[in-house]
């Protein structure tokens, strides 16, 4: 198990800094100083030559990177330009907001879509089946935007059962957390139902019939205990999203969270904050890889040995 | 190739047929759009008539007028042509970026499979649709900036899927013998290969495409996009203006229009899938 953690831990190394890199190239590289954008076209030469010195963008790139280095390694993510504050304090106050919207969504969306797929694979090839997929197909098919908009136009707006926007009460989150179950719902259903069918065709589970079970023990402690792999991995590759919350939800829902910050630091074009929103993002998202991978190690002898 | 066309169900040629449709109407908005810049006049769904706005449909403008007096119909056109430019030009980035570095690392293996799976990792960390935003920001506003943004970002999967089946394939017979016969690995990887995984290109096409459309009419939506033409995205964007006030039509429409190419392509890719990966023939 121990070789397996350090090989695993030295994967990540070469991932992580390919992805301080990108971030780099895409932010620094291409994008070069945002002096002109923030300062406006009026902007004279010292003033622009001030505050590319001020912030670093005057240092050679090999150095800027290095700078970008060790910042991102003392967790200081530059100052956002817009609120005039360390970006880090700007994503700490997000953090929670989106995280009362977010957790619900997946926690949500994860148990109605496995509910829907088990439902499926016990009438597989039946009409249940054929109208869930049906309809999942339809629901995946219709825009992000079209859901958000359309959701909060007619429950919120026309038949005024939830509040059309702000962050006072949990109240409040009801209707994007909906909107953002019913919105998922189609691809999760999806793949969770692939995820059992996988299984279902399986030796074992022949044998389980044939010693009498019953199709619902077979279904929910054999079936589904062996195509949670897939689903557990599929369900923790949403875990970083979590944090940095969802775009139009918080911006449409005025939820004061990451996905809020993000959208606004894109339109005052705030680089600092857009740059460490993708990057944190990034990070986590290798971390949660990490995680569960050691966690599959931890419960399946054939991983860390195969 | 004979007997695929002709065991397709009648709902994959609906599909197809719809999808024909769109791309004849993104034809026509193409030609309209380039003789009004050759000629250097507004094209016919950019001028604004002050007296004919929020008209509801009627046989002169069959989906009614927006918020400027200009024809929705015209301008859905003029979306799909945008959409089909964003589904066909991300898909000139991403898919030969994925084939090629899916075949080199499948084929060679060793250092060059970890350079590639090594790429492959670090563009999936990053959180997508912000880095698309991101991208489509940095290299500035307009169409270019959501081809690089979609286009860099979504090869991943299909390198990681041409990858899995080149290794496959590697140790075949008919690869082994073209070695034997001393073809170089150029010739060996895409005259003898990839013929032999070009259904993933058709299957990764057909899933690609209705996410482009999609991720497009959100960024535009956002303002990062498309700026002055009509996008699906800006002209759902107008519409949200004054849909309280009962103007329906312009969001109807275009949702509509969204949704139904989005909805045939990712039918016509569900039966590309079952049909052409014999991975999946088994196992339904």
């Amino acid at each position: 198990m121990l070789k397996y953690i350090v090989r695993r831990l030295l994967e990540v190394v070469p991932t992580t800094f390919g992805i301080i890199l990108l971030t780099f190239v895409l932010f620094n590289v291409v994008g070069g100083s945002p002096a002109q954008v923030i300062l406006g076209k009026n902007a004279t030469k010292e003033s622009i030559a001030a505050f590319n010195h001020k912030y670093g963008y005057d240092l050679p790139m090999p150095k800027q990177f290095v700078k970008f280095c060790t910042d991102l390694a003392h967790g200081d993510f530059g100052i956002s330009t817009e609120a005039d504050e360390p970006v880090i304090d700007v994503l700490k106050r997000g953090v929670g907001p989106s995280l009362s919207l977010t957790v619900p969504i997946l926690a949500g969306g994860t148990v109605v879509g496995l509910m829907l797929a088990l439902l499926c694979a016990a009438g597989r090839g039946g009409p249940l089946d054929r109208a869930v997929l049906v309809g999942s197909t339809l629901l995946m098919s219709v825009n992000y935007v079209v859901w958000v908009l359309a959701g909060q136009f007619i429950f919120a707006f026309k038949l005024g059962l939830f509040p059309v926007w702000g962050y006072e009460s949990a109240f409040y989150l009801v209707l994007p957390v909906l909107i953002g179950i019913v919105s998922g719902l189609g691809v999760d259903v999806r793949f969770f139902r692939t995820a059992i069918l996988d299984e279902i065709y399986k030796p074992y589970v022949r044998t389980a019939r044939m010693k009498g079970l019953s199709e619902a023990r077979v279904l929910f402690v054999h079936v589904l205990r062996n195509s949670l792999i897939p689903i557990v991995t599929y369900v923790s590759l949403a875990i970083p999203y979590l944090f940095t919350g969802s775009l139009m939800l918080e911006s449409f829902f005025g939820i004061p969270g990451l996905g809020n910050v993000s959208i606004n630091a894109i339109h005052s074009s705030d680089m600092a904050v857009v740059r460490a929103v993708v990057v944190l993002g990034a990070l986590l998202y290798q971390g949660v890889n990490l995680a569960t991978d050691l966690l599959y190690a931890w419960l399946d002898p054939r991983v860390r040995l195969g | 190739m004979k007997s695929f066309w002709k065991g397709m169900p009648a709902g994959v040629w609906l599909c197809i047929a719809v999808i024909a449709a769109y791309f004849a109407a993104a034809v026509f908005g193409e030609v309209q759009y380039r003789v009004a810049r050759i000629r250097d006049v507004t094209p016919a769904y950019n001028i604004v008539h002050e007296d004919a706005r929020y008209r509801p449909p009627s046989l002169a403008h069959p989906m009614g007028t927006d918020n400027l007096g200009r024809d929705v119909s015209l301008r859905l056109v003029q979306g799909a042509r945008i959409a089909f430019h964003v589904g066909i030009m991300t898909s000139l980035i991403a898919i030969p970026l994925g084939v090629v570095l899916g075949l080199l690392g499948g084929y060679f293996g060793g250092k060059v499979d970890s350079l590639v799976v090594w790429l492959c990792a670090t563009v999936a960390s990053m959180p997508g649709l912000l880095f698309i935003l991101a991208i489509s920001m940095v290299v500035g506003q307009g169409l270019v900036g959501i081809y690089l943004g979609i286009g860099l970002t979504t090869w991943v999967g299909v390198c990681r899927t041409i990858r899995a089946e080149v290794m496959k394939h590697k140790e075949k017979a008919y690869v082994q013998a073209a070695r034997v016969l001393g073809y170089s690995h150029m010739r060996i990887m895409f005259r003898h290969i990839l013929p032999n995984v070009a259904h993933i290109i058709l299957i990764q096409f057909s899933i690609r495409f209705p996410g482009a459309v999609a991720t497009e009419v959100f960024i535009s939506f956002l303002g990062i996009g498309v700026q002055g033409e009509p996008s699906w995205g800006i002209m759902i964007n107008n519409a949200r203006l004054r849909l309280w006030q009962g103007v329906w039509w312009e969001m109807t429409f275009v949702t509509l229009a969204i949704f139904t190419l989005v909805l045939v392509f990712n039918h016509l890719a569900d039966y590309l899938r079952d049909r052409l990966d014999p991975a999946l023939r088994n196992s339904r």
